[in-house]
């Protein structure tokens, strides 16, 4: 078995996979990736399965030391990635050899990518997960980032993907996001709290990610959405995607490592096929929201999941 | 009858909104819709997580059709009666008030008029209900709080408070499990831990469990509290 000894963790490099669910009734978030589908085209072009634990890169990315054989693929923001002083390929898999350094370099596109390594990361699941949860800290490391020194052991597995992995088409690149992006939003479930020229003003104007903005949420900027009457609202569970608006009126878009309650109202939730490009964002990007229905929006998901599987249109 | 409604949250969860009050009723009501939805349904939901007054059923889309499962839990909820309040666990809490535990004991005194005393005499009067456990791991909303000691938030929340910090905001009150940034005025603190990783039972409260706080002194606190968590360690399977 190979580990990953991590040199330089970069800005913010967490262990994630697709969430600690279940335990949201205790006050445990659920945690995950900022963007679950390249989370899920990692893996399976790792040879994984699609929740498998592995990477969460933001900005900078590390510095890893192998120390056998590992298969990796990267997916998400597009990176110059050196293996020694050969270019790894984005979203492909491919070997670091034993003893060779995996390095990021240039980022060139989008914020996150996901490294997943065959056989995903043998660190401590807790509640079940292998999510990191910083807010909590609740996952592998005590439920940190990643530190120099860190080691990351890869998991079990065939020594390289196996053939049906192989035989599956590859997923397709999530479209990243270049300056900014239009998330679709279904309105609510506090549509009653707003005014009606809330809604019309969400839906026409352009919001900016503040420096303020982390993995727990984005808070965005722009013209302020107004409450039909007041701010507070007794404490309720908290989507991921929710759009929560405080007394200054200005939303804060709610991101993998939210509470798993607020006591804001909420005037929509984006939608889970847009979440990716959302996860795509950094402070000083632009957001535009559209207004979709919940039928559009699981449509929009089975549409995504096709592309995951390797099915244009 | 309870009067509710289901409304999307998004595309991936479902909310069953009741009527926005605090009431030891609709939340007992609200708890025992959760654990229907949890063993009724619980192959076709993530998570389902309470509020004051309201149900939260998260899922995947992709795997359970959300008018089904509107339609499952309109079922389940339409059957459930007014809910007898079952009590939950009774949990007394040890609490150090004011000093440099409490810092915010006075500011309260001042707001209700009336002493240090007063205010502790009349925060441990009360047995308080568990309406939920959530913002962070192991943190229990905890209400009604009389109105006479109810301050508001702070205007500036605090960057970090301590482990332990029990506090007051308007009609609630809670313990801070770990440090975390807080905006509510801190009068005491506790030697309990709402959320242990190494215990066997992590998480000391759970929604409709009753809480009481008793004052002790200094010393008492320095030593742990001890008699009082001892018993409380006991009922959540610790062993010596």
């Amino acid at each position: 078995m190979a580990n990953l000894n991590v040199l330089r963790p970069g800005m913010l490099t967490t262990v994630q996979d697709l969430g600690r669910w279940g335990h949201q009734g205790s006050g445990v978030p659920v945690a995950g990736p900022m963007d679950a589908y390249s989370h899920r085209a990692a893996n399976r072009l790792a040879g994984n399965d699609e929740g498998a634990a592995a990477l969460e890169i933001t900005l900078i990315g590390p510095e890893l030391h192998a120390n056998g054989d590992v298969t990796c693929a990267i997916a998400g923001a597009e990176f110059t990635v050196m293996v020694d002083d050969v270019a790894a390929p984005m979203h492909a898999a491919f070997r670091i050899p034993a003893g060779a350094v995996l390095r990021f370099r240039t980022r060139h596109a989008g914020a996150r990518a996901t490294l997943a390594a065959h056989g995903g990361f043998a660190v401590e699941a807790l509640f079940g997960s292998r999510a990191t949860s910083l807010i909590s800290r609740i996952g592998p490391f005590g439920g940190r980032a990643l530190a120099a020194g860190d080691v990351l052991p890869v998991g079990e597995a065939a020594s390289s993907p196996g053939p049906s992995a192989l035989r599956q088409p590859p997923p397709l690149a999530l479209s990243l996001p270049r300056g900014g992006a239009r998330l679709r939003v279904i309105p609510g479930p506090h549509e009653s709290r707003f005014t009606s020229a809330a809604f019309d003003t969400l839906f026409s104007s352009r919001y900016s990610v503040t420096p303020s903005s982390n993995r727990m949420g984005y808070r965005l900027q722009g013209p302020p959405l107004a409450h039909a009457r007041g701010a507070d609202l007794l404490s309720d569970a908290t989507p991921i995607g929710s759009l929560q608006v405080p007394a200054s009126g200005q939303p804060i878009l709610l991101m993998a490592d939210r509470q798993t309650t607020g006591g804001y109202p909420r005037i929509g939730t984006v939608i889970t096929a847009d979440l990716a490009a959302a996860g795509q964002l950094a402070p000083g990007d632009w957001i535009e929201f559209v207004p979709c229905t919940r039928f559009a929006a699981i449509d929009a998901l089975k549409r995504q999941r096709a592309r995951l599987l390797g099915r244009p249109g | 009858m309870v009067r509710f409604e289901i409304v999307p949250a998004g595309d991936s969860a479902i909310l069953v909104q009741l009527p926005e009050r605090i009431d030891p009723d609709l939340n007992a009501w609200c708890i025992e819709l959760q654990r229907l939805i949890a063993s009724r349904l619980g192959g076709a939901v993530l998570d389902v997580v309470v509020g004051y007054c309201s149900v939260t059923a998260y899922f995947s889309p992709l795997a359970t059709d959300p008018g089904w499962l509107e339609s499952e839990v309109r079922d389940l909820a339409d059957r459930l009666s007014d809910v007898r309040q079952e009590a939950g666990a009774l949990i007394d809490v040890p609490v150090c008030y004011g000093g440099e535990y409490g810092p915010d004991l006075g500011e309260v005194a001042r707001f209700c008029g009336c002493s240090d005393e007063d205010v502790i005499a009349i925060h441990g009067g009360i047995t308080y209900r568990v309406y939920l456990v959530g913002f962070i791991p192991g943190f229990a909303y905890l209400a009604e709080v009389d109105p006479r000691i109810a301050a508001p938030r702070r205007a500036v929340p605090r960057t970090a408070v301590p482990p332990g910090s029990v506090a007051i905001a308007g009609g609630q009150t809670g313990i801070y499990p770990a440090a975390t940034p807080g905006g509510w005025n801190i009068i005491g603190r506790t030697p309990l831990k709402p959320y242990d990783p190494a215990r066997r039972e992590p998480f000391l409260f759970r929604p409709g469990d009753r809480v009481r706080f008793h004052q002790i002194s200094q010393e008492a606190f320095m030593h742990g509290g001890l008699a009082p968590m001892a018993q409380n360690l006991r009922e959540w399977g610790q062993t010596p």
